[in-house]
């Protein structure tokens, strides 16, 4: 016990140090890893329960565009914005949640709804394309360096920023793992009849989850567009950054804690390196190879990298165990 | 009644027409196989890109050209059932829906890859028809026409020959197909072939009065999925009907607000319906 | 003849029959009876391809059938009116004789195998362009036999035709294998109805909890007092 609690904080110390050891570029990476990693893990929340969403990019989209405009137009301070847009985010999730899991909308359909809610949020910013700036996207106003308006120009700060978020998010995933709402989403997920039979509240445990997860992934959502300093809605919102949230926590492996920020280090370094290696002349090479990778991913490994070094670690400790 | 709104509707049920085809491939997909090709979409794309380029780039004749296509993503189709769907057809469902998210994803990229993210244009100049105060790009009303024909095509298919038959009953009770003595392999091949041709009839229609670019998919692909689920997932005839009520809410609203709103719409009024009644309009 | 030999077979972990060897000479009727969940609908569905046997084998006119799919079972000449008849519902009743006529073979005498059926049924030919599922259970059964006979097969297998029936409809039914069996099709019925399964079969085998108990000439086993106590209630 002792052994492995020093080994963490080792290793917190480390991640903690990062930002004096690492050149600018690799920090660059290091808060991109972080920070996906915390929304892919939000997506985990639900995923790995079998309520599989298409749609998270409604609440990335929220989550990024609402303090991005609060503080444009207003200047409110996204202190202030970004739990306002979690607010909206959740908001809507329960707003089609609820119907959802009272129709019992499940499978194919609750994925295809979800879909259409990512495509309701996409094309709702670029429509009103005169504040958001529509397909070219929005920055923030950008002021320099300043707590009041989250913005700090050399990366350190917001590294720590996406550590602490990142480390929350996992917290989150504990709690959420420890606690008996978990039980209880194994057994709806398994049979919702079942469990509703037996007494489980599932419209109060999946609606729950959903909230969790919306609000988790429009607070990713903030705090990236706080970094970029730029958002456009093929990054945040629609199909596309849906798919692959769903891709990259499934291919780190969805039912681990670690699993989806493996899937973010993954997609991450396989992106930079296509990017370095082919230069700009193969724009798509990347996504291409993340096509065929789900698609294998899911035939052959659906518990993603994490899960199957798992299975070869248990294996291989019970092969160990049995000589 | 307004001249201009009636041309709306009008331009409305045209525009249904090549939707109902779409909705069609997509539920007879389904209604067989039991998968949502999440990537339907992005097979018509390589349609539209196959058109583009044995008309531009090898000088076919567009018929030719179109017949050429048609058989391209049919035979695209049955690679994805191969390919994709076979080696995971005993897991969850979800799983199969994921994997044809891969290949969308997959498709989209390698037209990036080989294609560029140039907007591709075939060139044609179809004229515009004007009844009275009224004007109807011909091509629109064309590709309706098609559209139609290709429905009643299939249509009379599924009704009259023996395989069209054997398609309708495996919806309704697979696992006794065998006794007819039907390999429901084969069947799912020739399925997924008619709904690649679909598509690829679609694509021709499609690329008479659009351009294509490797995005495309994501203008009518989320649409067509909405589509299916209002009519009833799997059910052709409601996927049918379905197509021209949203093709008449994404008219209408176009007229009166304007044409991006009017997407927002449809899917808002989608979301609602679903929530309502999740089964669908005419679901089962 | 249709020869099985030490068939076993179950579903996962679970096994329903053990061992099980009998045979259909062509021409003849033969029964299966006994309890419910002997394996008897198991029985039928190892000899049509539906379900994989884990044991044993079995063939027809000497052609080994035992890993066969289905689809290349009816081809041979075995058709399977399933239990609780599985007609298409939503599928007319002209469209379920036609998927019973798809093998190529039955396919081009389609037209006058669909006469000859409505003749044998005329009420099927009065509901020709009805769903399927719309009918009442008698009349479905009639088409589900009517489906199996277009392939025009050597052996007609039928599981628990009287199933589900009003009593009246049962005689009914069991005349109807009469008149098969008039038309010179060979039949094997399984049945829980087994007094007036004995009076239409020549031969019965008795299988219970998976295991053939008894076997003989149906006038043999309608006298055998342990069948008349347990299963005809005398």
């Amino acid at each position: 016990m002792t052994a492995r609690l020093l080994a963490l904080l080792a290793a917190l110390l480390v991640l903690g140090l990062l930002p004096l050891l690492l050149p600018d570029y690799f920090l660059h990476i290091a808060v991109q890893i972080l920070l996906w990693g915390f929304v892919y893990t939000a997506w985990s929340l639900m995923g790995r329960y079998g309520i599989v969403s298409l749609g998270h990019g409604a609440f990335l989209g929220i989550g990024g565009y609402g303090p991005a405009l609060l503080w444009n137009l207003y200047d409110v301070t996204p202190w202030l914005g970004i739990p306002a847009s979690v607010a909206l985010a959740a908001l809507l999730a329960l707003v089609v949640g609820y119907p959802a899991t009272r129709m019992r909308v499940v499978g194919h359909y609750y994925a295809l709804v979800t879909l259409a809610l990512s495509q309701v949020v996409a094309l709702t910013i670029i429509a009103l394309r005169d504040i958001t700036g529509g397909s070219l996207g929005m920055t923030p106003r950008a002021v320099g360096f300043s707590w009041y308006a989250l913005q700090f120009p050399a990366k350190g700060q917001f590294y720590v920023l996406a550590l602490i978020v990142w480390l929350a998010g996992l917290g989150v995933w504990i709690w959420v793992d420890r606690g008996m709402g978990s039980k209880a989403l194994e057994a709806i997920n398994e049979d919702e009849g079942a469990a509703a039979a037996i007494g489980i509240n599932v419209m109060r445990e999946k609606l729950r989850i959903t909230l969790v997860s919306a609000a988790l992934t429009a607070l990713g959502g903030g705090i990236f567009v706080q970094y970029l300093m730029y958002v456009n809605p093929e990054t945040v919102a629609g199909v596309g950054v849906s798919l692959q949230i769903v891709f990259a926590a499934i291919a780190g492996g969805m039912y681990s804690l670690l699993g989806p920020t493996v899937g973010a280090l993954f997609t991450l370094v396989l992106t930079e390196g296509l990017r370095i290696y082919f230069g700009i002349s193969f724009i798509g090479a990347a996504n291409t190879i993340y096509g065929v990778l789900l698609v294998l991913f899911i035939i052959f490994m659906p518990r993603g990298i994490l899960g199957l070094i798992e299975r070869l670690m248990t294996r291989s400790r019970r092969t160990a165990a049995a000589e | 009644m307004d001249i201009y709104l009636l041309e709306a509707v009008i331009n409305g049920v045209l525009l249904g027409g090549v939707l109902a085809l779409l909705a069609l491939g997509l539920n007879l997909i389904f209604g067989v196989v039991d998968v949502v090709w999440i990537a339907y979409a992005e097979l018509v794309m390589f349609g539209m890109y196959a058109v583009y380029w044995l008309t531009n780039v090898y000088g076919w004749p567009v018929l030719l050209a179109c017949v050429a296509a048609i058989l391209f993503v049919a035979l695209l189709g049955v690679l994805v059932h191969l390919l994709i769907i076979e080696p995971i057809l005993g897991s969850a469902p979800i799983n199969q829906l994921l994997a044809t998210g891969g290949l969308l994803f997959f498709l989209q990229s390698l037209a990036t890859l080989l294609f560029g993210t140039d907007f591709r244009n075939l060139g044609i100049r179809l004229p515009i028809i004007e009844l009275g105060d009224i004007f109807i790009s011909f091509s629109r009303l064309l590709a309706f026409i098609v559209a139609l024909l290709g429905a009643s095509a299939l249509y009379l298919f599924l009704s009259r020959t023996f395989l069209g038959t054997a398609i309708r009953a495996v919806a309704q009770d697979r696992e006794i197909m065998g006794l007819m003595g039907v390999d429901q392999r084969r069947i799912y091949l020739i399925t997924s072939a008619i709904g690649g041709g679909l598509a690829g009839l679609a694509a021709c229609l499609l690329m008479l009065q659009y351009d294509v670019h490797p995005f495309i998919g994501l203008t009518f692909g989320p649409i067509t999925f909405m589509i299916c689920v209002l009519g009833g997932l799997g059910n052709m005839i409601g996927g049918f009907v379905a197509a021209f009520i949203i093709s008449q809410i994404i008219a209408i609203s176009g007229y009166y607000v304007s044409i991006e709103a009017s997407y927002v719409l449809a899917f808002v009024v989608f979301i609602v319906l679903v929530l309502i009644r999740p089964q669908g309009i005419l679901g089962k | 003849m249709l020869t099985l030999t030490d068939i076993s077979a179950g579903y996962g972990s679970f096994q329903a029959l053990f061992g099980v060897s009998l045979e259909v000479k062509l021409g003849e009727a033969v029964g299966v009876i006994g309890p419910n969940g002997a394996g008897k609908t198991t029985l039928m569905r190892v000899i049509s391809g539906l379900l994989p046997a884990k044991g044993g084998a079995f063939s027809f006119e000497g052609r080994a059938l035992t890993t066969l799919p289905a689809h290349r079972i009816v081809a041979a000449g075995i058709a399977h009116v399933p239990e609780n008849r599985r007609l298409f519902p939503r599928l007319t009743v002209e469209e379920n004789l036609r998927m019973g006529a798809f093998l190529p073979s039955a396919r081009r005498h389609f037209a006058e195998r669909l006469a000859w059926i409505y003749e044998l049924f005329p009420r099927l030919e009065e509901r020709r362009r009805q769903p399927a599922g719309t009918m009442s259970g008698g009349e479905q059964q009639m088409c589900a036999i009517g489906r199996a006979l277009m392939s025009k097969p050597q052996i007609l297998l039928m599981d628990e035709p009287s199933a589900g029936l009003a009593p009246l409809i049962v005689d009914q039914v069991f005349d109807l294998v009469r008149r098969i069996r008039g038309e010179g099709f060979t039949v094997l019925i399984v049945e829980q109805n087994v007094q007036q399964v004995l009076e239409v079969v020549d031969r019965a085998y008795l299988l219970e909890s998976g295991h053939i108990k008894l076997s003989g000439a149906a006038a043999e086993l309608a006298r055998n007092d342990d069948i008349r106590r347990s299963y005809m209630g005398i």
